[in-house]
């Protein structure tokens, strides 16, 4: 059994026991791929009445190294407007990149960081240059270089 | 040519003058590399031709193999041990923070001493050395096994977690990112720092080499006074205090002991005469087919005030550079606030009359022209370079050929050997003449630059000629007596040139037609931001 899929048993058996509120397990038919639900706790304007759905992808080195997680877009679950958020689904954010993950942030801590995300955010807006980022960009979360500069949002 | 013994007895003897102090870095000494026993040497004019004749463009250098920069990081450590009585893997982690300056790091830590340990990323605490452990009841937050007897480990946070997991961690960072000295706790939000003597507790050796491989990058990358030997394979490092301002009067050429010839004040190899500022712009001109560099020149203009490269990628012509906050005008780079009530359409621009506009197209085909002129001289150069070097390989075979046929002992042909040398160097030296001329304005002095680059590059012409000819014709003791003439003339015409070049560099009699600066980095931003 390798390392990721031992850490991602015991993780999964506790979110089938609870999850915070405004996180649902969707589905985790392996340990590779799992969706989750999340929506805000309090009534912003931005986001209320919505649900949205995140994509978690493990490496066989997670939790070493951090997941890729991203918004999915379907009929009913639109991606979040947040200046961090591009309009593909990718999150800009400093804990899913490497110098910011610790091996101690799980599936749920991330759920979490990302709802107190949306829900601590105003600006109703994408991030700048979202346009050309979603129709030029190829690579996979992981290896994009984001610049983190602006910690307020 | 300096011997490996010269440098080495310099290396010893210098060992105590080695200080980590950026404002006053201790170069000097008996180390000079063309002449032993030097005053010490100003940056700036040295005209002393009193006992022995320094060229105006020898600088101050010092090249240490692998083993002296080791010793010298431990040197530093153990003072600071000692000093400051913390144990040397902590003392070793202080000094990486404050880039070992060890006379900033004492001073401070003498004033504030949980502050500075705090943001070195070191506790404290003065708890027992780690080590591993196996405590009852354990469960480790990364990979949540608790079997019983289940080794563990943590820094003086407490933040524990099985061996395994630190080990996977470890190599993570030191394979994969390449990290080592700023390796923190594998805990959110913890800032500390693992220490040497934790990680060998932990990982195996490749590792703990390839650990201590990186620490040794990081000590030369943090020093402005150090840098490596740009050669393939090469492990050398050379030292040397020129500071970037000094770039506009001086070209810092130094050599290594494997012979690489490279600039210190920029990343590349020599480019004697041409200061570095030049060879930048030149370069950039040369790369002007690129797609990217056609891209860049298309696409992005650069702030008036601070060169930071800007592309303009939407909004109207009012710019404010990111980095300098200078406000100018995107269509014609003039201050903003000149503009007046004219905004989003640049009036200034538009006067411009066709006539003006046609001149200027008549205007760019001739500085084409001239910029071709000097290119293929340039690149003919450039590329003779490459053929001399082929030649050189062909010539320890001739060297070889002629002791057979001509019954000359291996000493004795040892002149083609140097003259081979001589038409490198020297080609490498036209060859950046021609990048400086460009950039020369018309005058005087710059009559006399090109009448020595005429000579050299004729006694270059003409020893080439000698030296391809076949081994038959070289056996001939006549043609060996021209050739070590002409070496030896070569080697002089480019003293005398690059003497010359450097006096007026450093006194700044030349006058050029483009703006010459230091160096500017260009600054460039992309992507978002976030937050924890």
């Amino acid at each position: 059994m390798s390392f990721a899929t031992k850490r991602l048993g015991k993780e999964l058996s506790k979110i089938n026991n609870s999850l915070p509120p405004g996180i649902e397990l969707v589905s985790a038919d392996n340990f590779e791929e799992w969706f989750l639900d999340i929506r805000v706790l309090d009534n912003n304007p931005l986001y209320a009445n919505q649900v949205y759905r995140l994509k978690f992808k493990f490496s066989a080195q997670y939790p070493i190294e951090p997941p890729e997680v991203v918004f999915v877009k379907l009929a009913n679950r639109p991606i979040p407007i947040h200046p961090h958020i591009y309009s593909n689904g990718i999150i800009c954010l400093d804990l899913l990149g490497q110098q910011g993950w610790s091996p101690v942030q799980n599936v749920e801590s991330i759920c979490m960081s990302l709802q107190s995300m949306l829900t601590g955010n105003n600006k109703d807006e994408r991030p700048a240059g979202d346009e050309e980022f979603v129709r030029g960009n190829r690579l996979r979360p992981k290896d994009i270089d984001f610049y983190y500069h602006d910690n307020n949002v | 040519m300096d011997t490996d013994d010269d440098f080495m007895s310099n290396v010893s003897s210098e060992e105590e003058d080695m200080m980590p102090d950026d404002s006053d870095n201790d170069l000097s000494g008996d180390d000079d590399f063309d002449f032993d026993d030097e005053p010490d040497p100003d940056i700036d004019m040295q005209q002393d031709f009193g006992q022995k004749k320094k060229a105006a463009y020898d600088i101050t250098f010092k090249v240490y193999q692998p083993q002296d920069i080791q010793k010298q990081q431990d040197d530093l450590i153990k003072e600071v041990n000692m000093i400051l009585d913390i144990n040397k893997e902590e003392a070793a982690i202080l000094l990486r923070h404050f880039r070992w300056n060890k006379e900033r790091l004492i001073e401070d830590y003498m004033e504030k001493p949980s502050q500075v340990l705090e943001a070195a990323g070191l506790s404290e605490s003065s708890a027992e050395a780690p080590r591993l452990k196996s405590i009852p009841g354990f469960v480790c937050d990364i990979c949540c096994e608790d079997e019983e007897g289940l080794q563990s480990f943590a820094l003086k946070c407490g933040h524990r977690y099985c061996v395994d997991c630190y080990r996977q961690y470890l190599a993570q960072k030191i394979v994969e990112e390449g990290e080592a000295a700023r390796i923190q706790c594998p805990s959110d939000d913890c800032n500390l720092i693992i220490d040497a003597r934790s990680l060998d507790l932990l990982v195996t050796q490749d590792l703990t080499d390839r650990y201590h491989k990186l620490l040794n990058r990081t000590y030369v990358e943090d020093r402005d006074s150090l840098k490596w030997c740009p050669a393939p394979d090469c492990q050398n490092v050379v030292e040397c205090g020129i500071k970037k301002k000094d770039l506009t009067r001086i070209v810092p050429t130094v050599a290594c002991l494997c012979s690489m010839r490279f600039c210190f004040g920029c990343p590349n190899e020599d480019h004697q005469p041409a200061p570095c500022d030049l060879v930048k712009k030149w370069l950039k001109k040369c790369a002007d087919d690129s797609e990217t560099a056609n891209w860049i020149s298309a696409n992005t203009k650069e702030c008036p005030k601070c060169n930071s490269t800007i592309e303009k990628n939407g909004g109207c012509n009012h710019m404010t550079c990111r980095k300098c906050k200078h406000e100018f005008c995107w269509m014609c780079m003039g201050l903003w606030s000149e503009h007046g009530t004219s905004w989003y359409n640049c009036n200034r621009f538009e006067e411009k009359s066709g006539t003006e506009a046609r001149d200027a197209q008549a205007k760019s085909r001739v500085s084409l022209e001239r910029y071709l002129h000097y290119y293929n001289r340039y690149a003919n150069h450039e590329q003779s370079a490459r053929l001399d070097k082929e030649m050189y390989l062909k010539t320890e075979k001739k060297m070889v050929q002629l002791q057979k046929e001509s019954g000359m002992s291996w000493i004795e042909v040892q002149y083609l050997n140097s003259a081979s040398q001589a038409l490198q160097t020297c080609r490498r030296t036209l060859m950046w003449t021609y990048a400086f001329a460009f950039y020369l304005a018309r005058n005087n002095l710059t009559e006399i630059f090109e009448d020595n680059q005429k000579d050299l590059e004729m006694a270059v012409e003409s020893l080439s000629e000698m030296f391809e000819k076949p081994v038959q014709e070289l056996a001939d003791s006549k043609l060996k007596v021209d050739i070590m003439d002409k070496t030896s003339y070569c080697n002089k015409r480019r003293v005398i040139l690059l003497d010359d070049t450097a006096q007026n560099l450093a006194e700044g009699r030349w006058t050029f037609n483009v703006e010459f600066t230091n160096p500017t980095p260009i600054s460039n931003t992309k992507g978002s931001s976030s937050r924890r």
